[in-house]
Order: structure tokens, then C-alpha cells, then sequence
């Protein structure tokens, strides 16, 4: 009996310890996500209590006047990455509708595992492509054609250099097509059979029935697909670095080279001494990219929770 | 058409003998797997005809063949011929989009669209077939597909909502609503009404009696009472030793009922097996 | 008339777009091969013996001159932060699946799902404001931790999903004979989620292994072989940034090298992770 007791009460001290220790390390994540928000605003104080909100708009960056500005970074890190999504959701969309829709099933997991491959394989490399395969095909041909045939549009102007916005676009696409490849199959997948039945009832094309469907269908989760590959977008650093120029300065031309937030910090990192308000200022710019990543992510989380409540709610 | 169909149409075939949809020597296949083995009937215009056996004897496959949804499924594949007016749909060259606007089908689970309002599901098939469609002119049909599917009196307060905001029985007449908008000849349902409770059964099965005035409607049900109920002519399947599902017997209602020809439907009816 | 004017439309749009869905997974995958051919075939012809045997040569030109103090740097931090990353992402995984109500396993999850999404240059940030700052030193040890945060999420989440895989008629069975809850985790649920957790721990590994940004601001990259944990390590994606990033021919080939080892690993584990899972689905 007082064994038994002793036993019982050993086992409760046991499955105490261990729901307490996961519950910790559970903690700890949600403790390093606010951290890492805690540190960056610590880190950056001195750049936010002397430029304030003006960080965010103004371009200087100068060491010489200590006068610093986040402007041509943020500006870069979006055209860039904006640019990605103009280039990377038509190609990952058709690849995810013919993972679901069109290929022969004996096609569809090889198909898969060559696209998501591209996820897998570290940005160094790609940068490394990008710089010495890439660039070159930017300048001459398509920075050659775009600047003979759209010439008189400002963003196809000026130096035909490779280096530049368009090139970094470009790369980032390549680096977020799997991205959101594979999330759109996996939204795409999830839709039911008798969806595509109901449509397909009516006399509808193959097109029309994924157009008017399935895409429709599944339209949220397809939303957060292109959201989570917009944060990743931001977020890539090595990529842009090696592609995209690093001047800091905001032109209007695709050809142009820029900067981006992530460029910047990793540019100048190496050249800034601890302490300083650069150094601050570089956090500075960290700090932003941070908060628009977190936005970014927030949203694209909650959309897919939504779908799937709405989803298990009603279908 | 009289007041009285089902005595009309007695044995599946009407007195002048013409026939809106033949089979001949059908079979379906998923792929080396034949799932339902040469059958041949003919259906008569404006008829309720009914498919029934037991679970897994192919008769939604068959119907399934009727407007070519089978071909759909992966290795899915049919032989033989199916004439719709004198018309083989499996001929060469023929397109199993303009088929599907012919023969509409209605789905063992309502299926509206989520996306859509009630109305835009109605007119969902309606346009794709125009180019350009009117707003007016599509409210017009939706409503008055909507009084024949006897759904407009409930939703026409909630022709903006989304489809699937209604109850299970309305969503189906709503799919009902939806494949008349096609104006099709011929309207399969298969297991129209296995996911809905005996009040939104019995609704079905009442406006399945009206629309076979202008429609010649074809269904698929587990449930003998309902073929009794609704059908002029009942089709009875069984598997066959190679799992194959087969015809056993079709003819009127009343006599595959009172009166079978064959043992094995006679077991089935009288609830010995099944 | 009109009718059959339309279909053909109709059908001739649909053809176009098809096609068009068919050319975009094309071009994804032609992308892809070309990618790794061109990285594959370009590397392996400065790939030898010397490369994973010496160091740097010293000056410029020496011939057979390697990376492996940064080879053996990046196994370093690698396994440190794995060796950090996968207790807490195993216990959050547990946690998740085992222990934690609805509400609190959904902010967890939420705070999970976010942490990954941290671009990786902010994780590098963070581990040098916290580690590198303090200590007044670029170290192994920053970087082995900045490295485990990218692999916290990953593990947790891949522990949590295989754990949730295994059937709970099974967990019932355990406690049914009498075995307390963390007792039949440990003998019964994550014995059956193995498989899983250890696809996610490698696939996380290969992740944080080609990882260089974060090292920037930690390992910072070393000439020397490796001394301590508290100081600058040499890395093999660090490297082949620098060298990638040269003049010289030279370093270019090393670069190159470097590459091809780099992908070489993502292939093989990305091929091995299939297998096994195929494995496990047949």
C-alpha cells in the first residue's frame, strides 16, 4: 500500500517535471520573439531618440555629419520585393495548378520535389548564380531589349549596368517561386473533388473550372501564400547583397542599382564600430525590417487559420 | 405530358417508342478495373427513372457515365456507346463540355459554390456559356429557376448571401436551381438527397415530380421507398462475380416492384439481401 | 451559331491558359536544374582532396590551398546549434501535442509559425546584441545560437505534426497498462514519431548549415583553425561569400568549390529525406 502510494506519487512528480519542462521550452519561444523586439528598440534607442519618426523618411547617410536616414532602404526592400511578386505569383500559381490540376499523377511528387529543391539550397549559391550566370543574361539581353522597346518609360532608363533592382528582383522571385509553389499546392489540394464536380457539371472547361472554382475556392489560403513569400522577400539578405549594387539612393529606374535594408546592414556592418549612432542606425534599419516582417507574417497567419476554421466550420 | 407519369411511361419505354438517352453494351473501366459491365437500357423522355442495388454495385458510376463525369477520375475511361437524341457522346469529336450542358447532374452532397451569393451559383453555369451576361437578365433566370426548384420563397431575402449560408436541403435545391439554369434535357442525381433529413427528402422528391414535366430525369438511390416513390421506370444492379456491376432487370416501376422477373431483384426487393 | 463560336472561344482560352500553367511549372524546373547543373559542373572541376584537406594557401596563387578550417568551423556551430536547437524544439513539440490546451498550443503555434518567418539577418542581429555585445568578442558560440533560433520553429513544429500522426488508441494502450503520461510519451509516442522528427532535425541542419547571413554578426569568419568557442570561427557559407565577392581567380575557384560541397550536401539530404519518407508513406 505505502509502496503503491510512493510509486503514484512518484509517477505525478514525474509527469509534472516533464509537462513543466515542455511548457518551458514552449515559453522560451514566444520569450525570444519578444526579445528579439525588446533588443532591437534597446539597441536602436539612441538612433530613435535623435531622428525620431524623421528616421523613416529622410535619405542621408553620411558619417561624416552623423546624420542618418532609412528612406532608400525601405524603398529599395519593397520595389524589390514587390517586384518578386509581380514575377514569382503568375509562375507559382500556373506550376501549382498544374501540380493539382494538370499533370499526370506519376508527374506530380518528382515535379514537386524539383521545385521545392529551390527552397533547400542555401542563398549564398543562388547569390553566387545570380552574380555570375544572371547578371550577364540581365544586362545583354533583357536590359538591352527593355531599354530599346521601353525606353521611354523611366523605369527602363539609364545604365544597362546588370546590377540593379531588376536583377535583384528577378533572384528574389527565384528564391520565393518554391515558397509559394508548394503552399499553393497544398491549398490547392485541399479543395474538394466536388467542387471541381459542381463546375464541371455545368460545362465548364478544364480553365473554367479552376478559374472559377478551385482558385476561387481556395482564394485566402492562395492570399497567405503570396504574403508569407512577400516576408521571405523582404527578409533575404546574401541574394540581394550580391545583386543589387548597394548604392544607397533612391532612383526610379529598374536598372538602376539601390540598396536594401538587409543589403545595407550587411554591407556596412563589417565597416562600423560598436557603439556609435551608425551602429545604432544600422539597428536601426533592423528594427524596421523586423516590425515589417512581423506584420507581413501576422497577417499571412491569420489568413490561413481563418481559412481553416472557416474551413472546418462549414464544409 | 399527362397528370399521370408514371403509368405513362410504363417499362421505361413510351408508345411511340423514341428515347431520349440509349445505352449500348456499356461499360466503365477505373483503369484495368471494370467497374460496371455492358449495359443497355433506354430512358424515355420526361421519365423519372431510378438506379438502385446494393452499396458498391456501380450504379453511381453508371450514372456517372451518362454525362461523362466518369472520365474525370484518374484512368477512368468508358466503351461502348451512349446516344443522346440518336447522338453518341462518346463519338469522335465530340466535346464532353457540350455534353455536360445537356445532361446536368446534381451531387450525392450539395456542393454550392462558397464563394459565390445564391444567385450568382444559380447563373454559375448559365455564364459561362455567354460572353457577356446581363444583370438583369441573369436575376430574371435565377428567379425563376429558383421558383422551379420550389427554393424561391425562402432565399429570396437572401439572394446576396453566400451559398452555402443555407440549410442542407435548400443548398441541394439550390444546386437543383442551378443545373436548370443550363437548360439541360436530362438531369442525373446521384444520391440526391443520402446527406439531407426526411422533410428536405420529401421536398426533393415532390419537386422531382414537377420538373419531370419539362426534364427527363435520371436518379441514383440506396433507398427502395424513394425509386417506389418518385420513379416510372426502376433499373436494378447487382456486383457480379467479378466484382463487376451489371444490369439485372429494368422495366416499369410497378413491375420490377410487384412483379420482378428476375430472383435476384425479387431477394433484393422483398429486403433478403442488400 | 453563335453557340458554337462561343465554345470555340471558350475552348481555345482554356488551351492558352493551360498551356500557359504548364510553361510556369516548366520554367520553375528548368530553373531549378539549371541552377544546380551550372553549380554542380562549374564546382566539381575546382573540387579535390585539397580543398578538404589544407587550409587557405597563403599568398594568392599558392596552389592547393582548401577550406577546412572553415568546413570544420561550420560542423562546429552546426552541431552546437543543434545540439541547442533540439531539446527546447522537442519539448515545445511535445508540449504542443501532448500537453498544451487549445488556446495556449494556438499562441504557441502562432509565436512558432512568426519565429521562422524572422528574416535571418534580424536573428543574426539579435544573438550579436545579446552575445557578441556582452562578451566583447565575434564567437563560435553566437553563432551557434543565433543558428538554433532559425532551427527552433523547424523542429518543434515537424516534432509536433509527427507526434500528432501517431494514432491516439495507441497513447490509450500506454496508459491503459498503468504507464504514467511522460512515461508513455517517452516509450510509446515518440519512438513512433522518429521517423519525422529526425527528417525535420536534418532538414533543419541542412538549413542552418548553408545559413550566412546571421554569421556575419557572429562567427564573423576566421584565418585560423579552431581555438575556442568564445572566439571568431571560420565558415563555409562566410567564405565562399568573401570569395565569391573577389578579384581573385583564385578565390573565385575556391568559391566555387565551396558551392559545390554546399549543394552537394542540400542534395543529398533533400534526396535521403525523400527516400525515407516514401519509405515511411508505402
Amino acid at each position: 500500500m505505502a509502496l503503491n502510494r510512493r510509486n503514484r506519487k512518484a509517477s505525478r512528480l514525474g509527469d509534472a517535471v516533464f509537462s513543466r519542462l515542455s511548457l518551458v521550452a514552449s515559453l522560451a519561444i514566444i520569450f525570444i520573439l519578444v526579445n528579439i523586439l525588446v533588443i532591437l528598440i534597446m539597441q536602436a534607442w539612441p538612433t530613435l531618440s535623435e531622428f525620431g519618426a524623421s528616421f523613416l523618411w529622410t535619405s542621408d547617410w553620411n558619417t561624416m555629419t552623423d546624420e542618418y536616414g532609412a528612406l532608400p532602404a525601405i524603398y529599395g526592400t519593397v520595389v524589390s520585393s514587390l517586384l518578386a511578386i509581380l514575377i514569382a505569383v503568375p509562375v507559382s500559381f500556373g506550376a501549382a495548378v498544374f501540380l493539382t490540376e494538370i499533370a499526370p499523377l506519376w508527374l506530380r511528387s518528382t515535379a514537386s520535389f524539383i521545385i521545392e529543391m529551390l527552397a533547400a539550397i542555401p542563398s549564398i549559391i543562388i547569390g553566387m548564380w545570380g552574380v555570375f550566370v544572371l547578371v550577364p543574361i540581365v544586362r545583354d539581353p533583357i536590359q538591352k531589349w527593355l531599354g530599346n522597346a521601353f525606353g521611354w518609360m523611366p523605369i527602363f532608363q539609364g545604365n544597362q549596368l546588370g546590377f540593379g533592382f531588376l536583377a535583384a528582383g528577378i533572384m528574389l522571385a527565384l528564391m520565393i517561386i518554391p515558397i509559394i509553389t508548394s503552399m499553393s499546392r497544398d491549398v490547392l489540394r485541399a479543395v474538394p473533388q466536388s467542387q471541381r464536380e459542381a463546375m464541371l457539371a455545368l460545362g465548364a472547361t478544364r480553365w473554367e473550372t479552376i478559374s472559377k472554382a478551385v482558385l476561387p475556392f481556395g482564394r485566402s489560403g492562395l492570399v497567405s501564400a503570396v504574403i508569407l513569400g512577400l516576408g521571405r522577400a523582404l527578409g533575404e539578405t546574401m541574394v540581394v547583397a550580391m545583386v543589387i549594387g548597394n548604392v544607397y539612393s533612391i532612383r526610379f529606374s529598374l536598372f538602376s542599382p539601390g540598396s536594401t535594408i538587409p543589403s545595407k546592414i550587411a554591407g556596412e556592418f563589417g565597416e562600423t564600430l560598436p557603439g556609435t549612432l551608425q551602429m545604432s542606425s544600422l539597428l536601426g534599419l533592423a528594427l524596421i525590417l523586423f516590425a515589417i516582417t512581423l506584420i507581413v507574417n501576422i497577417i499571412a497567419r491569420l489568413l490561413v487559420w481563418r481559412m481553416s476554421a472557416v474551413k472546418m466550420g462549414r464544409l | 405530358m399527362d397528370t399521370c407519369p408514371q403509368t405513362e411511361n410504363a417499362q421505361g419505354q413510351n408508345p411511340n417508342g423514341n428515347h431520349i438517352l440509349i445505352t449500348k453494351n456499356l461499360n466503365a473501366y477505373y483503369g484495368s478495373f471494370l467497374a460496371v459491365r455492358d449495359v443497355n437500357m433506354a430512358i424515355a423522355p420526361n421519365s423519372i427513372t431510378a438506379i438502385i442495388g446494393p452499396s458498391g454495385c456501380g450504379k453511381s458510376t453508371l450514372i456517372r457515365c451518362f454525362n461523362r463525369m466518369h472520365e474525370v477520375a484518374h484512368g477512368a475511361r468508358v466503351t461502348g456507346q451512349l446516344l443522346l437524341d440518336g447522338e453518341d457522346i462518346y463519338g469522335t469529336g465530340i466535346d464532353p463540355v457540350s455534353v455536360r450542358t445537356r445532361i446536368g447532374m446534381v451531387f450525392q452532397k450539395p456542393n454550392p459554390f462558397p464563394t459565390m451569393s445564391v444567385i450568382d451559383n444559380v447563373v454559375a453555369g448559365l455564364k459561362l456559356s455567354r460572353i457577356w451576361s446581363r444583370r438583369r437578365k441573369m436575376e430574371e433566370i435565377a428567379e425563376r429557376c429558383l421558383r422551379q426548384a420550389a427554393l424561391w420563397d425562402e432565399v429570396k431575402d437572401k439572394l446576396k448571401q453566400s451559398g452555402t449560408s443555407l440549410s442542407g436541403g435548400q443548398q441541394q435545391r439550390l444546386c437543383i436551381a442551378r443545373a436548370l439554369a443550363v437548360k439541360p434535357e436530362v438531369i442525373l442525381m446521384d444520391e440526391p438527397c443520402s446527406a439531407l433529413d426526411p422533410i428536405a427528402t420529401l421536398k426533393i422528391e415532390d419537386l422531382m415530380h414537377t420538373l419531370a414535366k419539362d426534364f427527363t430525369i435520371v436518379i441514383v438511390t440506396h433507398n427502395m421507398q424513394q425509386a417506389g416513390r418518385v420513379s416510372d421506370a426502376t433499373a436494378f444492379m447487382m456486383m457480379g462475380d467479378d466484382r463487376a456491376g451489371q444490369l439485372v432487370e429494368y422495366g416499369a416501376t410497378k413491375q420490377i416492384f410487384t412483379n420482378p422477373k428476375d430472383k435476384r431483384t425479387e431477394d433484393y426487393i422483398s429486403g433478403l439481401f442488400g | 451559331m453563335l453557340g458554337a463560336l462561343t465554345l470555340i472561344i471558350r475552348k481555345g482560352f482554356n488551351f492558352m491558359m493551360v498551356s500557359l500553367c504548364v510553361l510556369g511549372a516548366v520554367l520553375a524546373m528548368t530553373l531549378v536544374c539549371m541552377m544546380l547543373g551550372y553549380i554542380l559542373v562549374h564546382g566539381i572541376t575546382f573540387f579535390n582532396l585539397d580543398f578538404i584537406t589544407n587550409e587557405a594557401a597563403f599568398p594568392i596563387g599558392t596552389p592547393g590551398g582548401g577550406m577546412r578550417n572553415e568546413i570544420i568551423g561550420t560542423a562546429i556551430i552546426v552541431s552546437l546549434g543543434t545540439l541547442i536547437a533540439v531539446p527546447v524544439g522537442l519539448f515545445a513539440g511535445i508540449f504542443l501535442s501532448e500537453f498544451a490546451s487549445p488556446t495556449v498550443a494556438s499562441s504557441v503555434r502562432f509565436a512558432a509559425d512568426i519565429l521562422s518567418g524572422v528574416p535571418s539577418i534580424v536573428v543574426g542581429i539579435f544573438a550579436y546584441a545579446i552575445i557578441v555585445r556582452p562578451m566583447h568578442s565575434f564567437s563560435a558560440i553566437s553563432a551557434a545560437v543565433a543558428l538554433a533560433i532559425i532551427m527552433l520553429p523547424v523542429v518543434a513544429r515537424t516534432t509536433e505534426e509527427s507526434m500528432r500522426l501517431v494514432p491516439g488508441s495507441l497513447r490509450e494502450a500506454a496508459l491503459a497498462l498503468g504507464i504514467t503520461r511522460w512515461r508513455s510519451v517517452l516509450s510509446v509516442v515518440i519512438p513512433g514519431a522518429m521517423t519525422g522528427i529526425v527528417t525535420g532535425v536534418i532538414l533543419g541542419m541542412a538549413r542552418i548549415a548553408g545559413e550566412t547571413a546571421p554569421l556575419l554578426f557572429t562567427a564573423f569568419g576566421s584565418n585560423f583553425s579552431f581555438e575556442s568557442l568564445s572566439e571568431p570561427i571560420a565558415a563555409l557559407p562566410l567564405q565562399i561569400y568573401r570569395y565569391a565577392m573577389s578579384p581573385y581567380q583564385d578565390w573565385l575557384q575556391q568559391a566555387w568549390a565551396g558551392a559545390f560541397l554546399l549543394a552537394m550536401m542540400v542534395l543529398v539530404v533533400s534526396l535521403a529525406v525523400r527516400f525515407i519518407s516514401r519509405k515511411r508513406g508505402s
